[in-house]
């Protein structure tokens, strides 16, 4: 185990060092001028190249509807355009300025060797007639859409200061209609809904899917055993390791910032309680002891605290301790029905389902402050969690009767749905940054 | 016309005055397909001072006993049905029973799996104190996993609410 996971971080360093190392040029930061639509006005330029071989994606497109969807950038209208270049001669400021784009894309794809493809960008400043980044890749085709999602984070990272997560994964649930009974299973897609893999798949009920720090192993509860067993299961092989089958209980397990450990709740010893396995050589310690239901813990980012759901003021609250169990205190106090909390990556916010006169939704709660905010007004939400850059919550709801997932800006700006063609998508969880995936 | 039909009449009518009594936790069993507006129909005249209890059969023949949002009470009626299965099995020593508890969809998954939990439990302490061991009862939770209604709305939920006897 521990030999796989040395080599695993290996392979990841190798996969960093190859795709990022072109990366430590300067950084420069755009403040971003808050607009009536509120997006920075960007010019995509259809990527050329290209000729009789097209590739099967459009690379431009991806990029384009990315930084759409990140809320913070306004695509231009490509019929506004009175230039189309495609490389760094071709590229004339003035022609940006009168569409009154901020920042420009171009680029091109274009057949390489052995049946792969050479993709270029170049992000351009056009106020200052600069350029801020410009990238070269060569991939197979299957990997277009994954270096589309490369580019736009680059774009959003060098444009805002900020991580972008269009690289990321999500992992899910879905349940299909099986004739009289239901199909659950245990997906990974990326960020924009592509490319799902089927995990794992059941006749019973999977839920509480949670990813490692490092982005290859899910832990999860199955109910294949009919009662809820935790597992762990490598996504890049398929692998996957019972984590607690005891008495009663095996569920809502949480990662520890260094991936060493998992919070866990088991009812073994009659009620729910927290624990802490040491995922080395399985030690379990108990944190909780009390006779209400004590579950969904759930770590700061420092790795310090847990945060957990309890009843033992009666009705479900948020709760947290130090890591050792001890200092419980709670931390909220506005609404009847506070519940499975999720930290953001700076530790300020909690992100949890905060009920009253019986509607849930998705809420931010500020811990300094305590101010709870709740950001939808759909009735039954689930499963909140954030964005690996915190600039997004994740969380299931109910639209036209069926199960889908929606994500709101931290600010409540900007709001998507994420629906299956068929069935119900539920128990959302956003991968940590992608740092597995190979650039060329 | 015997007793028996006499009996099964009155205990229909008890149990719409129960259901019109608005009692939240004492839902009509979803397998008992007597109480329509048929059988309504037939308590015209019976008067409604007539006391009628279910018999045991009529009891056993309920296999899933209701509970009220965040609670773990078990309940009027819910009670008399725990209460016949415990006599039941306390009759039949070879019998096993599982009790598995269920929530609505409401509220969070694992909060609910530990609700379904606590409902389950709160069976299991009503059968030991009426005789039966810990080695014949096995309890476990679906939380809000397995829903028998699937609507979205208090009548679905009222049903989900549930834990089912098994044996």
């Amino acid at each position: 185990m521990k030999a796989v996971l040395q080599l695993m971080t290996k392979a990841v360093l190798a996969v960093l060092l190859a795709g990022y190392a072109s990366l430590a040029s300067a950084i420069l930061t755009i403040e971003i001028t808050q607009g009536v639509d509120g997006g920075l006005p960007i010019a995509i330029v259809p990527f050329g190249g290209a000729g009789k071989d097209r590739p099967s994606q459009d690379v431009a497109a991806v990029v384009e509807a990315d930084l759409a969807r990140s809320g913070r950038f306004t695509p231009l209208d490509k019929k506004i355009f009175v230039s189309h270049p495609n490389d760094d001669k071709q590229v004339v400021f003035k022609d940006w300025r009168i569409v009154k784009a901020e920042a420009l894309v171009i680029g091109s794809v274009r057949p390489a060797a052995q049946g792969r493809w050479q993709v270029e960008f170049r992000l351009y400043d056009i106020y200052k007639e600069k350029q801020l980044a410009g990238y070269s890749y060569v991939v197979a085709g299957d990997r277009l859409r994954a270096v589309a999602h490369q580019i736009s984070d680059l774009i959003y990272e060098k444009l805002t200061g900020e991580p972008g997560v269009f690289s990321t994964r999500i992992a899910y649930i879905t349940r299909e209609s099986a004739g009289k009974r239901f199909s659950f299973k245990l997906q990974i897609a990326d960020s924009d809904g592509y490319n799902p893999v089927t995990v794992l798949s059941s006749a019973e009920p999977l839920i509480s899917p949670a990813w490692s720090p490092d982005g290859t192993r899910l832990a999860y509860v199955s109910f294949e055993q009919r009662r809820p067993v935790l597992y762990m299961q490598n996504v890049l092989h398929g692998s996957r390791t019972r984590i607690a089958e005891f008495n009663g209980i095996n569920s809502a397990p949480a990662w520890s910032p260094d991936g060493a450990k998992l919070a866990l709740t088991l009812s073994r010893d009659g009620n729910p309680e927290i624990y802490v396995m040491r995922l080395s050589d399985s030690t379990l310690t108990r944190l909780t002891s009390h006779p209400a239901i004590d579950t969904e813990p759930t770590w700061s980012p420092d790795g310090k605290e847990i945060a957990f759901t309890s009843d033992r003021g009666g009705k479900p609250q948020i709760y947290r301790m130090r890591v050792d169990g001890s200092n419980v205190e709670r931390v909220t106090f506005e609404g009847e029905y506070n519940a499975r909390a999720s930290y953001s990556a700076d530790g300020k916010m909690l992100t949890l389902v905060s009920g009253a006169q019986g509607r849930y939704h998705a809420a931010l709660l500020h811990l300094q402050s305590s101010v709870l905010q709740v950001l939808t007004d759909t009735p039954l939400d689930e499963s909140p969690s954030f964005a690996p850059n915190g600039r997004m919550i994740l969380y299931a709801t109910e639209r036209g009767g069926r199960g889908v997932l929606a994500s709101v800006s931290s600010d409540g700006r900007v709001r998507q749905l994420l629906k299956l063609q068929e069935g119900d998508v539920r128990e959302p969880a956003w991968s940590p940054f992608n740092r597995s995936t190979p650039t060329n | 016309m015997d007793k028996k039909i006499f009996l099964t009449v009155l205990s229909i009518v008890a149990l719409s005055l129960t259901a019109c009594g608005g009692a939240e936790s004492t839902k009509p069993g979803v397998d008992d397909k007597s109480v329509g507006a048929d059988a309504a129909g037939t308590s015209t005249g019976t008067g409604a001072e007539g006391k009628a209890l279910d018999t045991k059969a009529d009891l056993l023949a309920k296999r899933r006993v209701y509970f009220a949002f965040d609670s773990s009470a078990v309940d009027g009626e819910n009670r008399a049905i725990v209460e016949a299965h415990a006599a039941y099995l306390a009759a039949n020593k070879n019998v096993k029973v599982v009790l598995e508890g269920h929530a609505d969809e409401r509220g969070t998954r694992e909060y609910n799996l530990a609700l379904g939990e606590r409902r389950a439990q709160a069976v299991e302490r009503m059968v030991k104190v009426l005789g039966l061991t810990a080695d014949r009862i096995k309890t476990v939770s679906y939380g809000e996993e397995k829903p028998v209604a699937m609507d979205h709305n208090e009548a679905a939920w009222s049903l989900n609410r549930r834990v089912e006897i098994i044996y």
